[in-house]
C-alpha cells in the first residue's frame, strides 16, 4: 500500500489547529509585500498523525531490531534521554537569556565538557560542532590556525590513509589544505615507510581513524603519532570509533591532538532518521585557546552553600563560532544523562562488550565469509561480500536478502580498500539471542548465494517497496510534491 | 547499563572467539595506556539521573515561567501536542539515514514532503533535506555561490543586518578560501540604512549578495532592487528567511532570489536553549546539483510501484571525496520532520493565522512603547514581529527590572552594533497576550522613571 | 570491453582521437562500464578555453560514482558535445561515438607520442581488474 503526499490528502479548508482570536486592534498590512497564495496543505490533526503514523510503519528502526551498520554505532537509545530532554527547564529556555536565568544550562554544559575531557585526555572541549563532519572541519580548521599563528604558511598538506571515510577529505578541502593520501598495510595499518617519507615541513597533520574503518586498532599509533609530531605536524583522531576505547584508552594519551565526538554514536542520543548529530572537540593543551566558542567556564568559584557561577567566554584565539548559539544542546543533555547513568565501570562496559559483539559476530561468520584481515577486532570488522563460485551475487545482494530476514544491512561498499565490502558493527546493546540470529540469517544467505543466487539478487521480497530505479530518480529529478492541486493554490 | 550480557553468555562467547578474558581482545592498545581510571561520578540508577537532570532544569527560568520578549534567531511559538506525539515514535526517532531506502519509506516520503513544504513557502522551486540551522544553511549558499563560478568570483557581499551570528559563522567557514573578499558589513554609516545601500558594492567580482528578510532588525523590505542588481552583473542573491513569516509575507521566490536559507526553529521546534534547530536551504531549479547536503527523488521500484529515494548522491562526500564542496554527511532529519508535521496541522490557514497574529500584537506593542515617555521606536521601514527600541537606560539595567516582573526582555543590539547601545530588539509572537504587552509597557515606563 | 586501435588513451581513462590537428576527446568503454549508469555529464571547460595536459574539463556522475575527466592533451577547446548534457547515458551506450564530450585545437602533436596505444591500454586495465 502508498501512503499518499500530504497534498493528495488535502481538503480545502480544513486545518489541524486553531489559534485564539487576536486581542489587540489589527494593524494595516504592508503595501506591497503580503503574499497572494500560501500553496501549503489543509488536513485536520487526525489526517495528520494517521498520515505520519502510517509512514512510520515503513521505517525500520532499532526498536524493532538490529542495525549492524559499520562505523555508525547504532545502539539503543534509552528512553529516559528523551524525558530529560524535554524537561521545561532545557527545552523551553532562550539562547539569549541572561545567564543568571541559564545556570543550570551552564552546569550542565560545563560537566558534560569536563567529563568529554575526562573520558578522552584531553585538555578542552567545544560542545559548538553541529555533528561529526562539522567537528572535523573545526578540527582542520583548528590546525590551520596553529600552524598560521606559528607563521608555519607552508604547511598545506594533511596526510589520509586510504581506508579513511569520506568526510575525512571533504573537510581538509573545505578548510583549504591540500589531501595527500596514503596505503594501509597488509596487516591494516598505516604503512609507517610511506608516513615518513611523506612528513615534512610542508606536512600540516594527519588524519587518523583509530580503531580504523576496518575495525582494526592501529597497532603503531605511538609510533605514527611520534612520526607526524616530530615533523611538526599534528594529529586529527576521527572520534566515530570511540565506543571502542572508552575507558579502555584516551586519545589524548595516545598522542592525539584533536579529535571530534560523535554523541549520536558513542553517547546513545538518537540517530533521528539522519540527524541531529552532536560534533563536540576536544584538544591537547597547545590548541585550546583556538576552539570554536562560546566555551562554558567558571566565572565564580562556589563554596560549600553556594554553587559556582557558570558563564561563557570565547577562546583568545578562536577560530570563531562554527553555528549559531552553542551547539545541538537537546542532544548534550541525552549525552549527560548517558555519561552519568553509566559512570567510569558502565562506560568501560560498553567498550568491552561492543567489541566482544563483534569479535564473536565475527567467529561466527568468518568461515563463510572471506575475512580480508586476520586479527581480532575491535567494535567493528569487515568481510568480503563476494565469493569466487557464486559470482553472480555482490554485497549489495546480502544487504538487500538480509531485510528479508528481518535485519537491517550492514555498511556497503566501504572502506574503499576492501572489495564488495560489508562493514559489521552489532554495538554492545545487542543480546547473544539476537547475534546468533544475525550469523545464522548471514550464513543462510552464504548457502543461497551458492545455491539459488536468484532469490538473493531479486531480494528483498517482504519490504514495503522492492528495489528502487535510482537511475530514474537521477534522471527525471522529482524532489517536490507537484503538480499543486489548483484549490490550493 | 544498557549491556544485556549475563557472565553466562559472555563464557559462551568468549570460548567461541577462544580467548580466556574479555582484557585479551586488547592487546593491540599500547599497555602503558590501557585500561586508564576514570574519573567521573559512579553510575546513576535513572530514578537517581531523572532526579539530578530536573534539579539542574529547575535551576533556569524558562520561558514557560517568563513572559517572553526575545528572539534575534530564535522564536517562542505554540507548539501543538500531536507534533511531540509523532515525533516520540520509534520508528523515526531511532532510524537511521534511509540508506537503504526499500526498508525507509517512512522517513524519505516525510523529507520529500518537507522539501515540497518549504520550496512552496519560500517560493522556490526546489530545496534539500536540511542543515545544522540557519547560519551553518547561510555559509553553505557561500560555498555554493563559490563553487558555482568555480572559484573565479571572489566577492561576497553581507548585508550588515543579516544575523551577526551567521556573519561569523559564514565567516569562520571561508576562512581557508584565500583570495576571498566578505564585504558589506565591515563599515556601517548608519545602522539603519536599507538593503539597496548594498547595490554600489555589487560588481563582475560578486558571487553572491546575501541579504535577510525580514531583517536582523525586524524590517521587511522589497527586495527587488538589490536582487535585480546581482543579477545585472551575473551573481547570485541568496535571502535570510524566518519562515513564520512567510506564512504572510510575499516569498522571496517571487522577488528573484536564487537561494533562500533561514532557521527552522520557529516551525514547531522548542527553543531548546539553542539546538538542535533546522537550516532550510531552498534554490532556483537550475541550482539543484550545485546543492550540499541530501536530497530525496520521486521514482519507482522494480513493480512499478511510486517510491522515493536518496539521490544526486555522487554530489555528497562520501563519493566525491576531497572534490567534494561540502563535507556534511548528516541532515536534521528529526527537526525536518517536525516542521513538518507542524506545517501539516497549521496548514495554510494556521499559518497565515499565526503570522497575522505575530504581525499585529507586534505592531501594537510598537504603538505602545512608542508613546511612552524617553522611549521611541526606531522604525524606518514597514516590521514584521521585532522592532528597535531606543530605551532611556542601558540594556542590561532595563532587561533586569523587567526580569523581576517575570519579564524576558530584549536583545541588546549594542553587542553588534556599537552605535546601537541603549537599544533593544524586542520580539513579539502569538504567545503574548495583550496583557502580557501591556504589563511589558508598565515596567518599561517605570525604569524610565527610576 | 572495447579498446579502437585507432585512438590514443590515459591511465585516468580518457580517449583522445586525432584527426588533423583536432583532438576529440571522451572516456572509454572501461570508465563507462567500472562508473555503471551515467545520469549527468556537464562540461567545467567553455569554447576558446585553453587548456593543459590534465586539465579537468569535464564532471560524470552515475548513481553511485562521480569522476572528473582530464585533457589528454594540451590545446584550445573548440566545441563541446552539447547533447550530452540531456542524454548522459550515451557516454554508456556509444563511448567512443556520439558520448565523445570535447573537441580541441591541438598545440604540440607530439605530445600525442605520450600516450597510450589500445594495446598498451587493454594491458594496463588488464592489470587493474580483480
Amino acid at each position: 500500500m502508498t501512503e499518499p503526499t500530504l497534498y493528495e490528502l488535502s481538503s480545502p479548508n480544513r486545518t489541524g489547529v486553531r489559534y485564539p482570536e487576536v486581542d489587540v486592534p489589527c494593524a494595516e498590512l504592508p503595501e506591497g509585500l503580503v503574499r497572494e497564495s500560501l500553496p501549503l496543505p489543509e488536513l485536520s490533526e487526525i489526517d495528520v498523525i494517521r498520515h505520519f503514523t502510517n509512514l512510520s510503519r515503513l521505517n525500520y528502526c532499532i526498536d524493532v531490531g538490529m542495525y549492524p551498520l559499520g562505523s555508525c554505532t547504532m545502539k539503543y537509545n534509552p528512553r529516559v534521554n528523551e524525558d530529560m530532554a524535554r524537561l521545561t527547564g532545557f527545552a523551553y529556555t532562550h539562547p539569549l537569556q541572561p545567564s543568571e536565568t541559564i545556570q543550570g544550562n551552564l552546569a550542565l554544559m560545563y560537566q558534560l565538557q569536563e567529563f568529554l575531557k575526562e573520558i578522552s585526555g584531553f585538555s578542552a572541549v567545544s560542545l559548538q560542532p553541529a555533528a561529526g563532519a562539522q567537528g572535523e572541519l573545526t578540527g582542520v580548521l583548528i590546525i590551520r590556525a596553529y600552524h598560521l599563528s606559528k607563521g608555519n604558511t607552508q604547511r598545506k598538506k594533511i596526510l589520509i590513509p586510504d581506508s579513511a571515510h569520506g568526510t575525512n577529505p571533504a573537510s581538509c578541502a573545505m578548510a583549504g589544505f591540500e589531501v595527500v593520501n596514503f596505503p594501509t598495510d597488509s596487516n591494516g595499518n598505516v604503512d609507517i615507510p610511506t608516513l615518513k617519507s611523506l612528513c615534512d615541513d610542508t606536512v600540516a597533520g594527519l588524519m587518523l581513524t583509530n580503531p580504523n574503518t576496518l575495525g582494526l586498532f592501529e597497532q603503531n599509533i605511538l609510533e605514527v603519532v611520534d612520526i607526524v609530531h616530530n615533523s611538526g605536524g599534528l594529529v586529527y583522531g576521527d572520534g566515530a570509533n570511540l565506543n571502542a576505547l572508552l575507558g579502555i584508552c584516551r586519545p589524548g594519551d595516545l598522542g592525539i591532538d584533536v579529535m571530534h565526538f560523535n554523541l549520536h554514536k558513542t553517547f546513545s542520543t538518537p540517530h533521528g532518521g539522519g540527524g541531529p548529530g552532536a560534533g563536540p572537540v576536544g584538544v591537547a593543551s597547545a590548541l585550546t585557546e583556538f576552539l570554536p566558542g562560546p566555551v562554558v567556564k567558571v566565572i565564580e568559584e562556589g563554596t560549600d552553600d553556594i554553587p559556582p557561577l557558570f558563564g561563557f567566554v570565547q577562546p583568545s584565539q578562536s577560530i570563531g563560532r562554527v553555528k549559531t548559539f552553542y551547539g545541538q544542546f537537546g542532544m548534550l543533555v541525552r549525552a549527560f544523562t548517558y555519561i552519568l547513568m553509566n559512570g567510569s565501570d558502565g562506560l568501560r562496559s560498553v567498550a568491552e562488550h561492543a567489541v566482544l559483539n563483534a569479535n564473536y559476530l565475527l567467529a561466527r561468520l568468518k568461515d563463510y565469509y572471506r575475512l580480508p584481515y586476520q586479527r581480532i577486532c575491535m567494535h567493528e570488522f569487515v568481510l568480503e561480500g563476494k565469493w569466487d563460485d557464486a559470482p553472480e551475487v555482490r554485497a549489495l545482494d546480502i544487504s538487500k536478502r538480509l531485510m528479508d530476514y528481518r535485519f537491517h544491512p550492514p555498511t556497503n561498499y566501504f572502506p574503499l580498500i576492501v572489495h564488495e565490502a560489508l562493514m559489521i558493527e552489532p554495538t554492545e546493546t545487542e543480546p547473544l539471542q539476537t547475534l546468533d540470529q544475525f550469523a545464522d540469517a548471514m550464513i543462510k544467505i552464504a548457502e543461497e548465494a551458492h545455491q539459488d543466487p536468484v532469490v538473493v539478487r531479486s531480494a528483498p521480497h517482504v519490504t514495503p517497496v522492492s528495489r528502487l530505479d535510482e537511475v530514474k530518480a537521477a534522471k527525471d529529478l522529482v524532489l517536490c510534491c507537484s503538480p499543486f492541486h489548483d484549490s490550493q493554490v | 547499563m544498557f549491556v544485556p550480557h549475563t557472565e553466562t553468555e559472555r563464557e559462551v562467547m568468549l570460548r567461541k572467539i577462544g580467548v580466556k578474558r574479555i582484557e585479551d581482545l586488547f592487546q593491540d592498545v599500547p599497555e602503558m595506556v590501557r585500561f586508564p581510571s576514570l574519573d567521573l561520578p559512579p553510575a546513576m540508577t535513572e530514578m537517581e539521573v531523572v532526579s539530578e537532570l530536573q534539579n539542574l532544569a529547575s535551576a533556569n527560568e524558562s520561558c514557560k515561567e517568563l513572559i517572553c520578549f526575545l528572539g534575534a534567531g530564535a522564536y517562542h511559538h505554540y507548539i501543538p501536542s500531536a507534533e511531540d506525539s509523532l515525533l516520540r515514535r520509534g520508528e523515526f526517532f531511532t532510524a537511521y539515514t534511509p540508506y537503504q531506502p526499500e526498508v525507509s519509506q517512512g522517513t524519505l516520503q516525510a523529507i520529500f514532503e518537507y522539501q515540497s513544504l518549504i520550496a512552496a513557502l519560500t517560493g522556490m522551486e526546489t530545496c534539500n533535506a536540511s542543515h545544522y540551522d540557519g547560519a551553518t544553511a547561510a555559509a553553505e549558499a557561500v560555498v555554493m555561490a563559490y563553487h558555482n563560478f568555480r572559484g573565479k568570483r571572489n566577492r561576497i557581499i553581507l548585508s550588515h543586518t543579516v544575523n551577526p551570528q551567521y556573519r561569523a559563522t559564514i565567516r569562520t567557514y571561508m576562512q581557508g578560501y584565500t583570495g576571498l573578499e566578505i564585504t558589506g558589513d565591515n563599515t556601517i554609516p548608519d545602522p539603519f540604512m536599507s538593503p539597496e545601500s548594498l547595490i554600489p558594492a555589487i560588481n563582475n567580482n560578486t558571487a553572491l549578495v546575501m541579504v535577510q528578510y525580514p531583517d536582523f532588525l525586524g524590517r521587511i523590505f522589497d527586495l527587488r532592487p538589490v536582487i535585480n542588481a546581482a543579477h545585472q552583473v551575473g551573481a547570485l542573491a541568496a535571502v535570510v528567511i524566518n519562515p513564520i513569516a512567510l506564512g504572510m509575507l510575499t516569498p522571496p521566490g517571487e522577488m528573484g532570489a536564487d537561494i533562500v536559507v533561514g532557521e527552522g526553529q520557529p516551525l514547531g521546534i522548542p527553543l531548546s536553549f539553542g539546538g538542535p534547530y533546522l537550516g532550510l536551504f531552498a534554490t532556483k531549479k537550475e541550482y539543484i546539483r550545485k546543492i550540499a547536503g541530501r536530497l530525496v527523488g520521486e521514482t519507482v521500484d522494480t513493480n512499478g510501484k511510486k517510491a522515493y529515494v536518496l539521490t544526486l548522491t555522487a554530489r555528497e562526500q562520501h563519493i566525491r571525496r576531497e572534490k567534494a564542496t561540502s563535507n556534511i554527511c548528516t541532515n536534521q532529519g528529526l527537526m525536518a520532520l517536525a516542521s513538518t508535521i507542524y506545517l501539516s496541522l497549521l496548514g495554510k490557514q494556521g499559518l497565515r493565522q499565526v503570522a497575522e497574529l505575530c504581525y499585529h500584537k507586534a505592531h501594537y506593542a510598537a504603538d505602545r512603547i512608542n508613546q511612552l515617555p524617553r522611549y521611541s521606536v526606531c522604525s524606518n521601514a514597514p516590521f514584521f514581529h521585532e522592532f528597535v527600541v531606543c530605551c532611556p537606560n542601558s540594556i542590561s539595567e532595563t532587561n533586569a527590572h523587567l526580569l523581576e516582573h517575570g519579564i524576558l526582555g530584549g536583545y541588546d543590539l549594542g553587542q553588534d552594533y556599537p552605535e546601537l547601545h541603549n537599544h533593544m530588539l524586542l520580539a513579539v509572537t502569538e504567545m503574548n497576550t495583550r496583557d502580557d504587552i501591556d504589563l511589558l509597557c508598565e515596567v518599561l515606563e517605570e525604569v524610565a522613571n527610576d | 570491453m572495447v579498446t579502437p586501435a585507432d585512438l590514443k588513451y590515459t591511465k585516468s581513462d580518457e580517449w583522445v582521437k586525432v584527426d588533423g590537428t583536432i583532438g576529440t576527446i571522451g572516456i572509454t568503454d572501461y570508465a563507462q562500464e567500472q562508473l555503471s549508469d551515467v545520469v549527468f555529464f556537464e562540461a567545467i571547460v567553455s569554447v576558446g578555453d585553453q587548456v593543459m595536459k590534465e586539465t579537468e574539463i569535464a564532471t560524470v556522475e552515475s548513481v553511485k560514482a562521480a569522476a572528473t575527466v582530464s585533457s589528454p592533451i594540451a590545446g584550445e577547446v573548440i566545441e563541446i558535445n552539447e547533447g550530452l548534457a540531456d542524454a548522459p547515458e550515451i557516454i554508456n551506450s556509444d563511448p567512443y561515438g556520439k558520448g565523445w564530450m570535447i573537441k580541441v585545437q591541438i598545440k604540440d602533436p607530439a605530445a600525442l607520442n605520450n600516450l597510450m596505444s589500445s594495446d598498451a591500454y587493454d594491458t594496463y586495465c588488464q592489470g587493474r581488474s580483480h
